[in-house]
């Protein structure tokens, strides 16, 4: 069939199964933008901001799995985009992003708004494509939505010259696709997922500690079966939240930096460690010398790049984290193999009872963590989806909210991109338009994709956002008060600067303030019950500090702050301890 | 360990193909030595040779990495002792008229060729492995190198492996 470039690329979308597309038009896209408006079957979200539409898509596929597209202009446009990229790609977050690029024969030329933004995102595109000739369009789009959405995910750019879209072709969808170096690993070793299920059997101190990777691999249930069955304590990192749910008696929060004493201490003390789908990042590891030293380490991960990158692992398990589960699963119960954790969960729970999260709370004062705590009590028996901005607001989240179903929460790990969660949140409501979407937010990355409420508005986005006010760059005046002698050089913001208030009228919507402990309930209840997208202005003690803290580049089970107790040599029980190990 | 090695990619023949993988060994802080591209005996596909330096640790994540772009068909991290590689270098030599001969008596030793002469300089191109180009560099620098241009090393695995691979 006859088509123009622009034709070709609306419908390869549709073929691709794009439901959503979130874009802003610009110069040399309008032909792309004109063939979008027949285009019924796909649903077009104008954003404020380039940057936004990359974090709604980024939202959208957590919550759904599926790919989003970003369409942009070139120039500005695609310089837009590149935060929001790299934040997808250290995510491991599956989308497509078209760019407008000037016309091929003036590619070069420093026309007018031409960027070379293949060249700038090679480093933060899973990869990218130049398309100088329409016909190939259709293969292009096919082989990019397949790359980004398979292995271990990640954005793909795909960048289309003015002329490109003009052109006539005759349409094609590929069949197949011609990919020759790229084939990524599905099924584990069965070796090693045999020495995987030998060493499970037999630890006394296990761990799993699941990541993101859980989650891109929908290997949930498997997660829950294999924890189940040899009743091993689970971890979840601030990627993984929600992997296995966090009311589970199994559940040993998220470790790191901001963990909590009891899951730093599990990590520091187990025999064996189950990583699947992790990275050992700076922020869970600490001193990596001090990281897990007691213990044998099995990495389950579909990109062998990871497995060994910051720690040396005893059974490297390279495969889709879902397939490798339930092999080890069929493994175990093959060898009738028995759980033999019991002493080992009584120290787990015995820290948990004396190490808990917790905060001091003065009378009359509104504290930041009480805000998120009843968030999560009264969103309770709701389907919700848990957005964060980046900063105190979203280590509180990661402390104080339970979430208890996959892709649930949406949260910018490995890039920390503040003014994410607003985005995020309204690509997270498109993705699930019945669940209570919450967007727990500082006064500062708020600021960041603030714009964003007026899409949210028009599009009829009902999004909540909870705004942990304490007129501070929260994390890092906390850094300036602990290592820089409270000097807090360009970290004050004003807490009545803006008036969220009136911001949040000025976009039409529902608007609040809370000062005082009592009334928050009725706020958030009330913002709950709205039918359209509502701001609370949360005026939150002002110096509160999120602890426990691993001091950066420290061991982890060295905590600041939180009850006093550490390091873990210290902290066992003794004859907790030697029933472990009879 | 720090150790020289000499990566052999296969790649598919495309632009932009090249720049994705010299700044990935850039981008995790690696300096490369030596550098060949050329089309293979499948035009679709391009044959670089890089030779790098660095911990063996960490130019293994950089293959690892390198493995995960699209483009990549293959990598061998050749084996010095079952490899051939050559490079071939231009070396432009201040020659004098009455030392001329000197210089090409050396090029003659060295079995290189004498490719032009000016009124102070021949210029002589030079084949072989590492170490012939070396020493023999080593020897025109007393009549003082003036340019020196190379090709880059490049490489192939003995007959053995290659033989073993298709099989």
């Amino acid at each position: 069939m006859k088509m123009t470039g622009a034709e070709a690329l609306v419908r390869s979308l549709e073929n691709a199964g794009v439901e959503v597309l979130f874009g802003y038009p610009g110069g040399v896209v309008l032909p792309i933008f004109d063939a979008l408006y027949d285009a019924t079957s796909i649903r077009q979200i104008l954003v404020r901001h380039e940057q936004a539409a990359v974090h709604a898509a980024d939202g959208y596929a957590r919550v759904t799995g599926k790919p989003a597209a970003v369409l942009v202009t070139s120039g500005p446009g695609a310089t837009n985009t590149v935060t929001g990229i790299a934040n997808a790609y250290m995510d491991s977050i599956p989308m497509v992003v078209f760019t407008g690029q000037v016309a091929t024969p003036v590619i070069g030329t420093d026309a007018f708004q031409e960027s070379d933004i293949t060249g700038i995102t090679i480093p933060i595109t899973k990869h990218n494509y130049l398309v100088k000739d329409a016909a190939e369009l259709p293969e292009v789009i096919a082989e990019a939505f397949h790359i980004a959405t398979t292995g271990r995910p990640g954005p793909v750019l795909v960048d289309v010259p003015a002329d490109v879209g003009k052109r006539e072709i005759t349409y094609k969808w590929p069949e197949t696709l011609n990919l020759p170096g790229y084939k990524p690993t599905f099924k584990g070793h069965a070796k090693m997922i045999k020495q995987a299920a030998q060493l499970i059997s037999k630890a006394r101190k296990p761990l799993l500690y699941a990541g993101g990777g859980v989650l891109s691999a929908g290997a949930w249930k498997e997660l829950k079966e294999l924890a189940e069955l040899m009743q091993l304590p689970v971890v979840t990192t601030l990627m993984g939240k929600g992997a296995f749910p966090e009311d589970h008696h199994l559940f040993v929060g998220m470790p790191g930096m901001h963990g909590a004493k009891y899951t730093n201490y599990s990590i520091t003390e187990t025999d064996l460690l189950i990583a699947v789908g992790v990275r050992f990042d700076d922020r869970v590891t600490g001193k990596l010398a001090a990281f897990a030293t007691k213990a044998k380490i099995i990495h389950i991960d579909v990109d062998p790049a990871e497995i060994g990158k910051n720690k040396a692992v005893d059974v490297p398990i390279v495969g889709d984290a879902r397939y490798v589960l339930s092999e080890i699963v069929a493994e175990l119960r093959k060898m009738n193999a028995e759980p033999r954790t019991d002493a080992w969960m009584r120290v787990i729970d015995d820290w948990r009872a004396r190490y808990p999260l917790h905060y001091h709370h003065p009378d009359g004062v509104l504290m930041p963590q009480h805000v998120i705590e009843r968030v999560r009590e009264l969103t309770k028996d709701r389907p919700t989806v848990i957005c964060t901005e980046v900063g105190q607001n979203q280590m509180w989240a990661c402390q104080y909210t339970h979430i208890r179903e996959p892709r649930t929460w949406v949260s910018s790990g490995g890039l920390g991109t503040m003014g994410f969660g607003l985005p995020a949140a309204i690509g997270a409501q498109l993705g699930r338009p019945g669940y209570l979407v919450v967007d727990i937010a500082g006064d500062g990355s708020i600021q960041m994709n603030s714009q964003e409420m007026a899409t949210a508005a028009i599009e009829k986005l009902p999004v909540k956002v909870v705004i942990l006010n304490n007129g501070y760059l929260g994390m890092v005046r906390q850094w300036q008060e602990l290592f820089y002698d409270r000097r807090y050089s360009s970290s004050t913001l004003a807490q009545d600067c803006p008036d969220f208030v009136k911001l949040a009228e000025a976009y039409g919507w529902h608007g609040a303030r809370v000062t005082e402990p009592g009334d928050v309930d009725a706020a958030l209840t009330a913002a709950f019950a709205h039918d359209g997208p509502a701001l609370i202005d949360f005026r939150v003690s002002r110096e509160e500090c999120v602890y426990p803290m691993v001091a950066p580049g420290g061991s982890i089970d060295e905590m600041l702050g939180g009850i006093p107790g550490g390091p873990v040599s210290e902290m066992l029980d003794g004859e907790l301890l030697e029933e472990v190990w009879e | 360990m720090q150790h020289k090695h000499t990566l052999s990619v296969l790649v598919e023949n495309k632009p932009g193909v090249l720049s994705r993988v010299t700044s990935l060994f850039a981008r995790r802080g690696f300096n490369i030595d030596s550098l060949a591209v050329g089309v293979t005996e499948d035009p679709t596909l391009s044959r670089i040779t890089i030779v790098v330096g660095g911990e063996d640790t960490s130019l293994e994540q950089v293959a690892k990495q390198l493995h995960k772009l699209i483009n990549v068909i293959k990598i061998q991290d050749l084996d010095p002792h079952e490899m051939v590689d050559r490079e071939l270098v231009l070396f432009k030599v201040n020659a004098p008229p009455d030392r001329r001969h000197e210089v090409i008596e050396i090029a003659n030793v060295f079995r290189t060729k004498v490719v032009d002469v000016g009124k102070n300089t021949l210029t002589i191109e030079a084949t072989g492995a590492g170490e012939k180009l070396a020493a023999m560099e080593d020897l025109l620098r007393a009549y003082g190198i003036k340019e020196v241009a190379r090709t880059g090393r490049i490489a192939l695995s003995r007959g053995l492996r290659e033989g073993q691979a298709q099989g």
